[in-house]
């Protein structure tokens, strides 16, 4: 896996302005954003995934460029071969757990499942745990189970880049220790490349990789550990060393970036 | 001296019918269209959003008649699509259940789209934006995501329409008459009943019309809370 991005983007809304300036490169099976809430690792990941449009850069995937705004190139979402596991899930409520998990492998006008299709998606539903529930809805299911059906509608299509969206934040402790396990494990299995998004430095035990600290808005360091747990746990050392302890602080406040002008324009 | 009920019934049936063909066509079209606008207008960063959904509520606001003579500027023999539908298929709309159907169709539009765009703005752009990093197109993404949660209230929109349609009188009137066995609806033959004095052919077409209504209502209903389970 290889992601190469240089972007730089400005959100406005109710009177505020945020600009992310991101500059990252990453060859690891592994990566992770790490840093505090509202530091643009989201932003980050929605441009990566097509779901939001930079301002102006360059984003590559395996040697693709995926978006590049002086050759104005754009790919949509939906060719871009990018997984993304969001932070609520976003599970279908009105598709049972088969039919999620089998959403991206429909082809056709009619929407088909194919005997490999349906394979696939039994084959995954048993790695996961959940074949019993194959027909039940996303709404009676508990936060773990939901958990692991999103991570698998996500793998089914087989992503280039499977990115996590704080994919632990809304799971009890105990449950958020064994998930972690399981994710990587699963992701490992399906050979897919991840970034972790997560301003948990316990989240980082189990991947490791490349280690990337945001902090407003910008990328302010990119440290490279070995993949999985054995670079795990020197990361999630690193990160709660006192240098990075702020990182993680919630509510502090940013200074104003030298682009902040910029948002004076409206 | 009182009518016999097979008489009045016999009476009552032709418009009846009328009635409901008119208003099934129109509920129909309006709901299509409706449903179509509502989606567009629900998308953000579309410019002159704004704009466009004032214009799709205007049938709303404005006096049946008022739609009714814009409908004949545009359909009428000498309008515009009007022309051209006389020369291309040799149809006219004026004075036909057609024309009926097209009147209510428009002034029946705006309670589609009104309750489609509420439906469409409130599915989640999670769910939109998580099936297009599955690889589905727009078009999945509609179909098979955003239709199914929208449905509630679209149903619920296309039968506020459908009574809406079941009873134009306005709008009707100017494209297509009051011609019985033709273009004469119930609520039409109420007016002319009421007018001509027949007091209890008046009133047997009001009581059966607010039964049709009522049944109506009943159904849809039933068809929503049967949606809930």
């Amino acid at each position: 896996m290889s992601l190469d991005l240089d972007i730089t983007t400005t959100l406005r809304g109710g009177g505020r302005c945020f600009t992310l300036a991101a500059k990252l490169s990453s060859r690891g099976r592994s990566t992770v954003l790490f840093g505090p809430s509202g530091s643009g690792k989201t932003v980050t990941m929605r441009a990566v995934a097509g779901l939001l449009t930079p301002d102006a850069g360059r984003i590559s995937l395996d040697g693709r460029v995926l978006f590049d705004s002086a050759a104005k190139i754009n790919v949509p979402t939906r060719e871009r071969g990018v997984g993304y596991v969001f932070q609520d899930y976003a599970l279908f409520p009105h598709l049972s757990v088969a039919d999620n998990v089998g959403f991206g492998l429909r082809r056709g006008f009619f929407g088909r499942l194919d005997a490999e299709a349906k394979d696939r998606v039994a084959q995954l539903l048993k790695l996961s745990g959940l074949a019993d529930l194959a027909q039940v809805k996303p709404g009676k299911l508990s936060g773990g189970q939901r958990q692991r059906v999103a991570l698998m509608r996500a793998l089914a299509c087989r992503p280039r880049l499977l990115l996590l969206d704080e994919p632990f934040a809304a799971l009890d402790p105990l449950l958020r220790h064994r998930m972690r396990r399981e994710v990587r494990a699963i992701c490992q299995a399906e050979g897919a490349p991840t970034v972790l998004i997560t301003h948990d430095p316990d989240d980082v035990r189990e991947f490791g990789g490349t280690v990337a600290l945001y902090d407003c808005g910008r990328v302010r360091e990119v440290v490279e550990f070995p993949d999985g747990p054995e670079g795990g746990a020197a990361a999630r050392d690193m990160l709660l060393a006192a240098r990075f302890g702020a990182y993680a602080e919630p509510g502090r406040a940013c200074a104003p970036t030298t682009d902040s002008q910029s948002c004076d324009s409206d | 001296m009182p009518i016999a009920l097979p008489e009045l019934l016999a009476a009552a049936a032709v418009p009846l019918k009328l009635t409901l063909k008119v208003a099934l066509t129109a509920t129909a079209g309006a709901c299509a269209a409706g449903v179509a606008a509502g989606y567009v207008l629900s998308r953000r960063g579309l410019p002159g959003r704004e704009v466009l959904d004032a214009l799709c509520t205007l049938p709303l606001v404005l006096p049946p008649t008022v739609i009714g003579y814009y409908l004949l500027v545009v359909f009428g023999r000498r309008g515009v699509v009007g022309k051209w539908l006389e020369e291309t298929f040799d149809m006219s709309l004026v004075f036909t259940w057609q024309g009926a159907a097209l009147a209510a169709s428009v002034v029946a539009f705006p309670l589609v789209c009104k309750a489609a765009r509420t439906a469409f703005e409130g599915v989640d752009r999670h769910l939109e934006n998580a099936a297009r990093t599955l690889g589905a197109g727009e078009g999945r993404v509609f179909v098979r995501v955003s239709l199914p949660l929208a449905w509630r209230g679209i149903v619920a929109g296309t039968m506020l329409a459908l009574a809406r349609a079941m009873g134009e009188f306005g709008a009707t009137l100017m494209l297509a008459g009051n011609l019985p066995g033709r273009t004469q609806t119930l609520s039409l033959a109420v007016y002319e009943a009421t007018q001509a004095g027949k007091a209890d052919e008046a009133a047997f077409l009001v009581v059966l019309t607010s039964l049709v209504c009522v049944a109506l209502l009943l159904a849809s209903g039933k068809l929503l809370n049967r949606g809930h389970a």
